[in-house]
């Protein structure tokens, strides 16, 4: 089995969605974890809610919804094109962003979990050490939950791989800009010699999401076993 | 004066209230537990904050009259009775972690030799016994520049002949170093042995 340039595209777009948009989620994800972790604030449940709206609602109405709000005409969407120039609709950022919204709930979990882990008389004693409140966090409370941020940049990317709903609501199938690999798999699925297409697609897609979970069990072991992803 | 601690606090269903001065060298704080005493150090510490009162130490206001300095601010050498090391930090890091605060009494070396701290450099937290990890977590307190020493029932974990070496070890830190040192125990032979003056809690 061999691939061919339209493969390589498909695939090289998929890594590229998927990278950009968990590397791009991942501040935001780590940030949203601490402050429903540690923050007692009003509309923290209403936040929590929110974030995790993505994993239940149909993929579909996201998708939907990222139209609304990032389309051309859109309150965000509108202002990207004209403050800045960008355009999300139809292009592989748009993809980016589907995979990230996808992946946030998973991520914020993930890092959620292993914050609330993070033994708090630690930071205590770190403060009484003449650590800074921002010394203690850099030092005591990041490092000690960086397992959760692996395993969720592992789920996150995983999700993303896999994201189809979103992306194909929101910018559609376009080859070479939106056309990622559930994508890809779909179109070959609709065309009447597109067996050897899905057959080739099918084996990566199984083959990249084992690759992510064997890297994963691989970071977990090395930071001394103990947030398994699986 | 070395300490000069008068704060109350409501904390769940008991109250604490304590009100006591001493003049130098070692203060314990004695009483059985759950009658108060790691939550009195907490506050001494910063890590807790007094519903009311004052709090000074070696002449300087930590809390009360509006004053309410954070912990890193406070300058103590707080021993825990957890020994609370960094898991993901070896002993030598855990060891150094407050030591850049500034020039210290003690440099590592002489903590090393003062606490037989030499073989446990390299070694991971988790492989430590109790009393291996409370002679690192004294000697992370002493290396952090402390004005003052808080020790919560340090010798607890530690067997008879290695506490006896932590007293004479508490007792050169006391008379050589002249640091004000509030010690937390309910062993009356070690608050016989090194204190100078006694506050007893009760329940």
């Amino acid at each position: 089995m061999t691939l061919n340039p339209d493969d390589w595209e498909v695939i090289r777009l998929s890594l590229k969605v998927a990278i950009v948009g968990v590397l791009a989620t991942l501040p935001i994800a780590f940030a949203l974890a601490y402050a429903l972790a540690r923050g007692r604030f009003p509309g923290r449940i209403l936040l929590d809610a929110i974030v995790h709206l993505p994993l239940v609602l149909p993929p579909v109405v996201t998708g939907w919804l990222l139209l609304i709000l990032f389309g051309r005409t859109g309150p965000i969407g509108g202002w990207l094109d004209r403050v800045l120039g960008v355009t999300l609709v139809f292009r592989w950022t748009g993809a980016a962003l589907a995979a990230a919204v996808m992946a946030l709930p998973l991520m914020v979990r993930a890092m959620r979990l292993s914050i609330e882990a993070v033994d708090r008389r630690l930071e205590g004693a770190a403060r009484s050490l003449g650590a800074s409140r921002w010394r203690t966090f850099a030092t005591i409370t990041l490092p000690l939950s960086l397992p959760g941020v692996w395993a969720g940049l592992v789920l996150g990317f995983a999700r993303s791989i896999g994201e189809f709903g979103a992306t194909i609501s929101f910018v559609s199938n376009i080859p070479g800009q939106t056309r990622t690999l559930p994508i890809a798999i779909y179109t070959a699925m609709q065309l009447p010699d597109g067996d050897s297409t899905l057959v080739r697609l099918a084996c990566v897609s199984v083959a990249l999401s084992l690759a992510a979970l064997i890297a994963s069990e691989w970071l977990v072991r090395r930071q001394g076993g103990r947030a398994h992803v699986l | 004066m070395s300490f000069d601690v008068e704060v109350e606090k409501h904390l769940g269903d008991a109250d604490i209230a304590v009100s006591f001065r001493s003049v130098s060298g070692l203060t314990a704080l004695f009483g059985p537990s759950g009658s108060g005493k790691t939550s009195i150090l907490n506050m001494i510490a910063g890590l807790l904050t007094p519903d009311s009162g004052r709090i000074v130490v070696g002449g300087e206001l930590l809390f009360g009259d509006g004053v309410d300095l954070p912990p890193e601010a406070r300058h103590a050498g707080y021993v825990f009775q957890d020994a609370r090391l960094f898991p993901h930090l070896k002993v030598r890091a855990n060891l150094l972690y407050g030591a850049r605060r500034g020039v210290g009494a003690l440099g590592l070396d002489e903590v090393v030799d003062l606490l037989g701290l030499g073989a446990l450099l390299g070694r991971w937290p988790r492989t430590l016994s109790g009393g291996e990890a409370q002679r690192v977590a004294i000697g992370r307190a002493l290396l952090s520049s402390p004005r003052f020493l808080l020790l919560d029932e340090p010798l607890a974990s530690l067997d008879q002949a290695r506490a006896d070496e932590i007293m004479s070890m508490i007792e050169r830190v006391r008379d050589e170093l002249k640091l004000p040192i509030l010690y937390v125990s309910h062993n009356r032979a070690e608050v016989d042995r090194l204190a100078a003056s006694v506050v007893a809690i009760h329940r």
